[in-house]
Parts: C-alpha cells; structure tokens; sequence
C-alpha cells in the first residue's frame, strides 16, 4: 500500500518532468526538470532495495553531470533566454522518433520484466559482492579495466580543455599586440 | 562483554516501536514511525544550528578579545532563539525580473541535501535514522545535492555578484567534493565496509586514525581541510567574499529563504565534524581499553550521544579556531592546493593503505591483543 503510493508519486513525477524537460521553452529549467526525473529514478532504485545504484544515480547524475550541465549552460548560453518553438516538421519528427523508442524499449522491458523482478527480489545486493564483481578475476568479475576505459574518456576531456585553453591564450595575446598597434 | 548502559536512549525506542507495532496495522505504525522521525530529525537539525549559531558567535568574539552576545538571558544563552524568531517573522522581498520558479526552489534543495545527510547520521546507539550498506556514499551523494541549489539561487537572482559567487562555489565544491570522498574512502579500503554502524563497531578499541597510522591522520587532515572548503567557510569562504562580492549567491535573498542558506552552512559545518567523528574517531563508541573493564564500565556509563556530541564538538571547535586564524585564500590559490596537493597525495594515500592493509601492518592486525575486536 505505502510502497504503491510512493511508486505512483514517483512515476507520476518522472513522466511529468520529463514531458517538462523536453517542452520547456528555457533551457535552464529544462535542466532543472531532467534533474527532478534523474532524483525521481533513483527513487525508484530505493524502492527496490538497491541501494549502491540509488547513491550512484544521485552522485554521478544529479551530483555530478547536472552540476556539469548547469555551469557550461551558465558559461555558453544566456540560460534564461526564451526558445523560440521549432517548426512543426521538428516537432512531428521528434514526437515520432520518441514513439519508437518507447515501442522498443516498451517491448525489452516486457519481455524481461519477470526475470529482472525474479532477481531483484532475491535480495538486497551488497557492497561487498559489487566490490569482488569489481575486482575479481573469476568468471562475471573484473569489471575494472572496463572502468579504466572511462579514466581514458577523462584524460581525453581534460587534454581537450588543454587544447581549448592554449587556443584562446594565443588570441587574447594576438588581440592584445593588435590593441598595442 | 555486555556493559550495564544506563542512560541509553535505544530501549525506550524500541519500547515504543513495540507498543507501536502491537497497537496498530503495520501501514500507520510505519507512517507514525516515519513521521515521528522526521518530526525529530528536523527539530534535531534546528536545535543543533541554534547551538551552533550561538557557540559560533561565542568562539569568535573570543577570538577577537570581545564578549560576544550577552544581553539576551544569561551569557547570552537566548541571543539565537531571539534572532530565529526575527528571522521567522522578517518579510520576504520579491525581487523583480527574477526566474520566480528556480528563486524560491533554490533553498531547498541546500536545505534538503544537508537534512537528507543529517538523517543518515549515528548520533548514538541505536539512534540512527537509516543504516543504509552504503552508508558513506550515500552521504557523499546526497551532500552533492547542494550546490545545485547555490547555482540556482547564484543564476535566478539576476544578480552579477551572486552570479560570480555561484560560480566560484561550484567550482569549489566540485574539487573539493573528490577530496572528501577520496579521504573517506581511504578508511573504507582499511575497514572492509561502508555501512557507518558497523565502521563505528569496528572501532571499539582502535580508533580508525589510530588503527591506520600515517595513511589514516593523512586522509583525516585532508578530509578536514576539504570539508571545510565544502561548506564556503573562511578561508575558503570565497564564493561570499563580502569585500567583493556583497554576500556572494545569497544576496537577493531575504528573510527564512536566507534562513535557509544560513541553517544550511551551519548544519554543514556539523555534518562534515559528524561524519569526520565517525569515520575517524570512533564516531559514538566510549572509549574502551580491552582488559580493564572497570574503566570500560565508567566509559559507558557516559551515554554514547553524549561521546558523539563531543568529539564532534572538538572538530567543530577545529573549524572556528582555521576560520578565525587564516586569511581568505584566492580563487587560484584554492585550486591550486586542490588539483596540484591534495587530489595526488590523496591517490597515493590509498595506495599507501591499500598496501598497509595487504600487508597487516594494521594496528588491529599488529596488535590483535591489545586492540583486536
């Protein structure tokens, strides 16, 4: 009972804001609303007893990448400005993409509900067993050079602001010799 | 060995669990429950920032050879009730041009990220609101939250000044935020567990910061020193650096939403000594001397939250004592310590424990007689 009212608060906020998020004319309350659906799951995941990935869906989505999402809005865009609607093909096209996606997906989850449910329901999984998953080395585990492929995706990120930043030293440099001429 | 405790607080709880469970279908006594919790979790968090408040202004007027509040009751004891009634009662100015929907939710999300870390909080034995597996990272999660409400107030303000202070906040909190969890984890990686019960269980007669040695006063001083950084107090107090920035992303505000942000700081301030106490130094557990069980008696004879409440007290004492004796730092300075020394002693630190605990070089593993569980 308490468990269907929680569920039905939380699904009806995740539809909501993400209807929100797409159709919201100001791009930084759309971030906003994604942020509610992004909290709004991982409820969702604390509803299911699985607690490693409820702290995992708040730190590294809502804590990290929408914090993200918010400073390099408030650095490139004017956040408030309005967005002019987009014309109707965009918006018919786009309505039509999202349908199929929602089919397919749709049809994934059907057909894999019973045995996601039958393993979720055994127990709570702790941090423990996702740690040896982490660093094992028998079969189902080591899963940390799978991660180390990321470190590779953050070395590339900060070498591209590195890149990004000598670029814009030269022209302010540039711009300064041409103010002295 | 089971110590006769009599001032503990967990078998009047569970009397009441009881009573309530006995008397009522199991959906309202959850709901009670719940409600019971979250009436003391929240009457907790506004009790504990008055004390705050009051000892912070205390401690600084100290410091600076004044006397501090004292015309309000005795020493001043009711400066704090006084001004939270003020503040309850101030207007709230409405700002024009403002983005209304993102202006008034930003105190919220600050209020709630630091209530949601509070509750996870052992205050004592048996006083825990949830004793998730994941303990610490839940706490490092939800404490991200935060700053989402200082970008949000920083950018709806329409305000340049609270703008620049947002910013400068969130750069901040997003360094040092690797830092506090990288510290934290260094004790992880020494204890085996994340649940906070059981790291406070695990440190009966070993305290963490002993337990590890070098490793461990390593992380405790860089989890200190980011902790402090996180809650935007002196001298990393730059994103409200009054001198350039009025009062940084809380300038607009007025009245209980500035309430907000205040109550927020201070209880920071505390969450951050908390779960320092907990992690490091033996969070509610008396201390214990295996053998003598005479003296381990008169420990516990002190109820456990009274333990908590002052080795959390010293490291809040810590905090005012770094925010009164040093100089605000600049911008780059501030990152500096964090990307350049702290970040990279703070990876080498985990190796360092990682090979310490292979190793056994414990004290717990060197000392099983003396400090064994």
């Amino acid at each position: 009972m308490l468990e269907q009212i929680i569920f039905s608060i939380l699904a009806i906020a995740i539809a909501l804001f993400s209807v929100l998020a797409v159709t919201s004319k100001r791009i930084i309350r759309s971030a906003i609303y994604l942020l509610f659906v992004l909290l709004a799951t991982a409820g969702l995941f604390l509803m299911l007893n699985y607690h490693f990935l409820f702290a995992v869906q708040v730190t590294v989505y809502a804590g990290g990448i929408m914090v993200l999402f918010i400073m390099a809005i408030f650095l490139t865009h004017k956040p408030g400005k309005i967005v002019e609607r987009r014309t109707n093909l965009k918006i018919i096209s786009s309505i039509l993409l999202s349908g199929g996606g929602l089919i397919l997906c749709g049809y994934i989850i059907l057909r894999n509900v019973t045995r996601v449910y039958n393993y979720l329901k055994i127990n709570e999984i702790n941090m423990q067993d996702i740690g040896r998953a982490m660093m094992g080395t028998e079969k189902y585990q080591f899963l940390l050079p799978f991660e180390a492929i990321s470190l590779l995706l953050l070395a590339c990120i900060i070498g591209a602001i590195m890149i990004a930043r000598k670029e814009k030293n030269i022209e302010t440099n540039d711009n300064k010799d041409l103010d002295h001429k | 060995m089971n110590y006769k405790q009599p001032l503990e607080l967990n078998g009047l709880l569970l009397q009441l669990d009881l009573f309530l469970r006995g008397n009522l279908p199991p959906f309202w006594a959850s709901l009670i429950e719940g409600l019971l919790i979250l009436i003391a979790v929240l009457a907790a968090y506004a009790v504990i920032a008055l004390i705050l408040i009051y000892a912070e202004r205390k401690v600084t007027a100290f410091f600076q050879a004044r006397l501090g509040p004292n015309r309000v009751g005795k020493y001043g004891f009711i400066q704090s009730i006084a001004d939270m009634i003020k503040i309850l009662i101030k207007e709230i100015i409405h700002i024009n041009r403002v983005d209304r929907f993102l202006f008034y939710a930003a105190p919220f999300f600050v209020i709630c990220a630091s209530v949601m870390a509070f509750g996870a909080i052992p205050f004592g034995q048996g006083l825990q609101a949830v004793d998730f597996n994941i303990g610490i990272v839940y706490v490092l999660a939800v404490s991200s939250l935060g700053i989402i409400g200082v970008l949000l107030a920083g950018w709806s303000s329409n305000n340049k000044y609270s703008m620049i202070g947002a910013m400068r906040s969130g750069a901040q909190f997003i360094s040092y935020e690797l830092s506090a969890a990288f510290a934290l984890m260094t004790i992880v990686v020494m204890t085996g567990t994340m649940q906070l019960s059981e790291i406070v269980e695990n440190q009966r007669y070993a305290w963490n910061i002993f337990n590890g040695h070098i490793p461990a006063i390593v992380a405790f001083v860089i989890y200190l020193i980011s902790g402090h950084a996180e809650t935007n107090r002196a001298p990393f107090d730059l994103p409200e650096a009054e001198g350039e920035l009025t009062a940084g992303y809380h300038t607009e505000y007025s009245g209980m939403q500035f309430g907000f942000y205040y109550l927020a700081e201070y209880l920071n301030m505390f969450i951050i000594a908390a779960i320092a106490t907990t992690v490091f130094l033996g969070g509610w557990m008396p201390i214990q001397i295996k053998g003598m069980d005479a003296f381990n008696q008169i420990m516990w004879y002190i109820p456990s939250y009274v333990w908590f409440i002052g080795k959390t007290a010293v490291l809040v004492f810590i905090s005012l004592w770094v925010r009164w004796s040093f100089p605000r730092l600049r911008i780059d300075l501030l990152l500096n310590l964090e990307w350049k020394y702290l970040l990279p002693i703070n990876l080498v630190n985990i190796l360092i424990m990682v090979l310490i605990v292979l190793a056994g070089w414990t004290l717990t593993d060197l000392f099983p007689i003396l400090f064994g569980n």
